[in-house]
C-alpha cells in the first residue's frame, strides 16, 4: 500500500518539477511585463529537442550540450522579445497575450519542420540501477529532475535577492515608473526576463525528456499545467509556482494511479477552477494585489 | 543648468503645458508653484524623460535631453523624486538605496556605494535604524526621506522634487524643507521644487515660477513672489481686505 503510494508520489514530484519550472517561467515574464506568455511550454520542448540534437545527433559532450541547449533557448526567448514584444510595445495586454499564442504556434511549426512528429529521448544523466525507496522503484533520472528543479529554485532566489539586476527586475515589477526614475532601463529588464524564462523552461525540458520523451507538440499542455501552477500559488509569486507545480503534479499522478489515467489531464483544470472560485489570488497571493492585477 | 524652451505637452487632446520656458541656475532652489492640475507634475515628468514633450527643447548642461530616455537622463545627473516618493515597498530600505545607485553600480565600486549609503544614513538616521525593514512598513515621512535618499544615491547634479510635503505632518514637512536647504548649501545641489504648499516652498527658494493651466503666469525672485498681492491672494491664502483694516 505504502509502496504504491510512494511510487505515485515520486512520479508526481517528477512531473510537478516541470510544472513548477514552467510556472516560474510564467512568473518571471509576468512580473516584468504583466504579460502571460503562453509560449512558455514551447521553451520546455525547445530544451528537450535541442538537447537531443546536440547530444544524440551531433554527439557533443554532455555538459557542452546542456550549455548549448540553454543558450539556444535563451536565444529563442531573446528573439521572441526582440521580434514580437518590443516592436509592438502595446499597452493592450490581451493583444500581447495573443501575440504570445501566435509565437507558440510558429515555434511549434518550426519544431515540427525540424524534428518531425516522432517522440525523442536520450539516455538518462547517470547510468545505474533504479533505487529502491521503501519498496518503490525510483529511476535515477527522477532524482536528477527533482534536484535540478531545486537548484533552479535556489539560483532564481539568489538572483532576485542578491544581485543588482535581480533587484532591478523586482523593482520594475513593483513600480515601473519609479524603476525608470532610478535609471533602470525597463525594456532591457523585459528582455532579460524573456531570456531567463526561456532558459528556466529549457532546463525543465532537458531534465524530463529521458523520462517522459519529448514531442514537438508537448508545449501547450505543459503551458496549461504550468499556468495552473502559477495561478494556484498566486500569479507573480515565485514560491507560489513551486508549491502549485508540485501539488498539481502529485495530485495528477495520484488521480492517474488510484482513479483512472484518463482523468489525469483534467486535474490541473479542476484545480484551476477551484482556485479561481474560492481564492482567486492564489494560495500565497494577497487579495489586494489580485484586485490591482490587470489580468 | 536647466533650460526649457517653448515646451508644449499634450495628454491626448488636453494641452497640459503651453509654450513654457523656464530656467534653473546652478546652486539654486527653484520653486514651481500652482494649483492642482496646473501642469507642474507633467513638466517634471517631461524633464526626467517619463513622457516626451511634443515641441520645444530641454537643455541640461548644454545637451538637449528632450528626446532622451529616462535612464540616460539619470546618468546625466538629473534625479526625480516623484509624488509620494514611490519607494519599492516590498524591498528593504537598504535595497532601495542600492537600487538608487543602479546606473553607476558595478562590482568594482561596490565599496564606494557602501560608503555613499552610510552617508545617506548619517543624513537620515531613521533609515539606518530601519535598514533591514521593508520600505512599505515605513511611515509616510520616512518613505519620503527614503525616496530622497534613493535619488541622492545616483549622485545627481539636479534634483527634481515633486510635492515632498504631500500628506505629511507639519513637523516632518519642516524637517524635509530644512534638508532641501542643507542639500543646496552643503552639497551644492540644484533643486527644482514643485509644491502646492506655496509659502514654505517660496521661503526656501531663490527664484519661483507660478504655473496656471500650463502657462507661466509669474516669475521672479522668491521674496518678490512672497510679497506679490496676486500670489498672496491665490496661493498663500491671505485675505487682502483684512490687510487694509
Amino acid at each position: 500500500m505504502l509502496t504504491v503510494f510512494l511510487q505515485f508520489l515520486f512520479s508526481g514530484l517528477t512531473v510537478g518539477s516541470v510544472y513548477a519550472l514552467v510556472g516560474m517561467g510564467f512568473n518571471i515574464i509576468y512580473n516584468a511585463t504583466s504579460i502571460i506568455n503562453l509560449a512558455q511550454g514551447e521553451f520546455v520542448v525547445v530544451g528537450g529537442l535541442m538537447m537531443w540534437f546536440f547530444s544524440d545527433s551531433l554527439h557533443l559532450p554532455f555538459i557542452v550540450s546542456i550549455c548549448l541547449t540553454i543558450l539556444s533557448a535563451g536565444l529563442v526567448g531573446l528573439l521572441m522579445e526582440r521580434l514580437t514584444i518590443r516592436p509592438l510595445k502595446s499597452h493592450d495586454l490581451l493583444l500581447m497575450i495573443m501575440v504570445t499564442i501566435s509565437v507558440s504556434i510558429v515555434l511549434r511549426g518550426i519544431l515540427a519542420f525540424k524534428f518531425g512528429k516522432d517522440p525523442y529521448d536520450y539516455p538518462a544523466f547517470s547510468e545505474g540501477d533504479p533505487l529502491n525507496i521503501g519498496g518503490a522503484i525510483i529511476q535515477q533520472q527522477t532524482l536528477w529532475v527533482i534536484g535540478i528543479t531545486g537548484l533552479c529554485i535556489i539560483l532564481l532566489y539568489l538572483f532576485y535577492n542578491k544581485t543588482i539586476i535581480g533587484k532591478a527586475m523586482r523593482a520594475c515589477a513593483v513600480d515601473t515608473t519609479a524603476a525608470q526614475l532610478v535609471g533602470i532601463n525597463v525594456s532591457r529588464m523585459v528582455m532579460i526576463s524573456f531570456v531567463l524564462s526561456a532558459m528556466v523552461g529549457a532546463i525543465g525540458g532537458i531534465a524530463i525528456t529521458p523520462i517522459s520523451l519529448m514531442e514537438y507538440d508537448n508545449g501547450p499542455m505543459l503551458a496549461v499545467k504550468g499556468f495552473c501552477a502559477a495561478i494556484m500559488g498566486g500569479l507573480g509569486r515565485g514560491r507560489g509556482a513551486v508549491i502549485g507545480g508540485f501539488s498539481i503534479g502529485i495530485l495528477e499522478s495520484m488521480t492517474a494511479g488510484y482513479l483512472h489515467s484518463g482523468l489525469k489531464d483534467a486535474v490541473a483544470l479542476v484545480i484551476l477552477l477551484l482556485v479561481l472560485f474560492l481564492k482567486p489570488a492564489g494560495i500565497l497571493g494577497s487579495s489586494a494585489a489580485a484586485r490591482l492585477r490587470k489580468f | 543648468m536647466l533650460k526649457l524652451k517653448n515646451v508644449d505637452i499634450f495628454y491626448g487632446k488636453i494641452h497640459a503645458v503651453k509654450r513654457l520656458s523656464l530656467h534653473v541656475n546652478r546652486g539654486d532652489i527653484v520653486a514651481l508653484i500652482g494649483a492642482n492640475g496646473a501642469g507642474k507634475t507633467t513638466l517634471l515628468r517631461a524633464i526626467s524623460g517619463l513622457l516626451k514633450c511634443d515641441t520645444g527643447s530641454i537643455f541640461f548642461d548644454g545637451t538637449d535631453i528632450a528626446k532622451q530616455t529616462s535612464d540616460k537622463i539619470v546618468t546625466l545627473g538629473v534625479s526625480h523624486v516623484p509624488e509620494r516618493g514611490l519607494v519599492f515597498k516590498p524591498l528593504s530600505v537598504e535595497d532601495n538605496l542600492v537600487l538608487g545607485s543602479y546606473p553607476r553600480y558595478s562590482l568594482k565600486n561596490r565599496s564606494l556605494i557602501k560608503v555613499d549609503i552610510q552617508q545617506i544614513y548619517t543624513m537620515f538616521p531613521v533609515l539606518k535604524d530601519r535598514r533591514k525593514q521593508l520600505a512599505g512598513t515605513l511611515s509616510g515621512g520616512e518613505q519620503q526621506m527614503l525616496a530622497i535618499g534613493r535619488a541622492l544615491m545616483a549622485k545627481p547634479k539636479l534634483l527634481l522634487l515633486d510635492e515632498p510635503s504631500m500628506g505629511l505632518a507639519p513637523l516632518i514637512v519642516k524637517e524635509i524643507l530644512r534638508l532641501i536647504v542643507e542639500l543646496r548649501d552643503k552639497y551644492g545641489l540644484t533643486v527644482l521644487l514643485v509644491e502646492q504648499n506655496a509659502r514654505s516652498a517660496l521661503k526656501i527658494a531663490n527664484t519661483g515660477y507660478v504655473l496656471e493651466t500650463g502657462r507661466i503666469m509669474l516669475e521672479g525672485p522668491a521674496e518678490d513672489l512672497l510679497m506679490n498681492r496676486d500670489v498672496q491672494r491665490a496661493y498663500l491664502g491671505r485675505d487682502l481686505d483684512a490687510g487694509f483694516q
